[in-house]
């Protein structure tokens, strides 16, 4: 079962959640440009204060966030540590903090945000590309995918690195990698016949 | 609504060689519950999905209500609603509510009629209290049920369910049977559980690519039971 927190809608009555989808993503996109443009290690402790108070207010779950923050973990090590060498500790907290906020924001986005809002939200906001032949509905669905993908490839990396345990295979990356990366590509068939089977994605 | 198979046959290129995965076939389905069974490996799959354009025939026609299934795909598979034996292939949103809205999308257009009327499936299917649940939270059974409920919104002439009840506990598989039974759609029903096809009107055996018995469902099953050995 997929512990991550992405894609996972927490219905709720917060301010937050009745944000239009729409112009939610445009802050979130706003958001993510801040913690990149505005320097210095104080305004990046800021963001992430201020995207934990977000999460805090939607009552995310604490224990189900922090696994959600856990695959980045190893991320954080290397660019905390590449920072620290090159540019010392200011700049590694301005960087890793940014980046923790950026995360914490788009989870906060889909948690509050129920994809069939974000599926009309895209569908609107591409209608005037219609005319240059771009299929606003597909796009939408593509991104509503992306977003239900990410927990799916997840889930099928834990049952992968499972069943090469389960053959005293765990150190091979080869059993690992191989067998997530066909697995993963025969889910993406599924999908589209699931979607083919319901007549979506044929328009 | 009769679907019609002329000289229909599918083969892939292998190195040795085309694989037949269709012999030749020509049929006309038109009752109102059809069985498909044959062993694992024999084609029922692939004589499923003919039928609403998953799979296009290599040589031959399929038609469903006159429309062709490799020239009028996407109006074909609007008749024809497919159920696969495993709903988390089928179940593409994070909750149960939001994976019947999007089969909603194409035909209710304002988003709140759109939620209550996915509500209402959820209601009838008899998971209302898990509208906004995650997928993942559900289990075995009710996946099935959402996976169906989904397809039922679309509102099909046609449901082919492809062993829906393969993955269920005997619970279950009574509960998604009586579901299936209860239809007001042709029902084409690919499946190993020798009870469900008895209670079809028509069944059909498939073995090794090719339609081996077409007939009473008492009669298919007997016929199946000897090939098989059983």
């Amino acid at each position: 079962m997929s512990q991550l927190l992405i894609g996972a809608y927490r219905p709720g009555r917060t301010l937050i959640h009745r944000i239009p989808a729409g112009p939610k993503l445009g802050l979130v996109a706003l958001f993510g440009i801040a913690t990149v443009t505005v320097p210095g290690d104080w305004s990046a402790l800021g963001f992430l204060a201020f995207a934990l108070g977000l999460a805090l207010w939607v009552r995310m779950p604490v224990r189900a966030t922090l696994r959600a923050l856990r695959p980045l973990l190893l991320v954080i090590v290397l660019v905390t540590a590449f920072q620290v060498w090159q540019k010392g500790w200011a700049t590694a907290i301005d960087v890793v903090a940014g980046l923790l906020a950026s995360v914490i924001i788009a989870l906060v986005f889909t948690a509050t945000t129920s994809i069939d809002s974000i599926l009309d939200a895209i569908t609107r906001g591409l209608g005037p590309f219609r005319r240059i032949g771009v299929n606003p509905e597909r796009v939408a669905l593509a991104f509503s995918l992306v977003l239900r993908a990410i927990p799916d490839i997840f889930d099928i990396a834990q049952e992968t690195r499972a069943a090469a345990k389960a053959r005293g295979l765990d150190r091979s990356p080869r059993a690992l990698l191989v067998p997530m990366a066909l697995r993963t590509v025969a889910r993406a068939y599924e999908t589209g016949d699931a979607l083919a089977a319901r007549g979506l994605g044929d328009d | 609504m009769p679907i019609q198979l002329d000289e229909v046959a599918v083969s892939v290129s292998t190195a040795d060689g085309d694989l037949a995965l269709l012999h030749p076939t020509t049929l006309t389905l038109g009752e109102r519950r059809i069985a498909l069974v044959g062993s694992n490996g024999s084609g029922k799959s692939t004589f499923a999905r003919l039928l609403n354009g998953l799979i296009e025939p290599t040589a031959g026609t399929v038609t469903v209500d006159g429309l062709d299934t490799r020239r009028d795909g996407a109006a074909v598979r609007r008749k024809v609603g497919f159920v696969f034996t495993n709903p988390d292939s089928q179940l593409v949103m994070p909750t149960s509510l939001e994976d019947i809205a999007l089969s909603l999308r194409r035909t209710i257009k304002d988003k709140d009629a759109r939620r209550a009327q996915a509500r209402n499936i959820l209601t009838e299917m008899g998971l209302a209290e898990r509208a906004d649940t995650s997928i993942h939270a559900l289990s075995g059974g009710q996946k099935q049920l959402l996976a169906l409920a989904g397809i039922l919104a679309t509102d099909p002439d046609v449901l082919i369910a492809d062993e829906p009840t393969t993955l269920l506990d005997l619970r279950n598989t009574q509960l998604i049977a009586d579901r299936l039974f209860a239809l007001r759609q042709q029902l084409i029903l690919v499946t190993h559980d020798l009870d469900l096809a008895l209670r079809c009107d028509r069944a059909i055996v498939i073995d090794d690519a090719r339609v081996a018995f077409d007939g009473q469902p008492a009669d298919a099953v007997a016929f199946y039971r000897e090939l098989v050995g059983s």
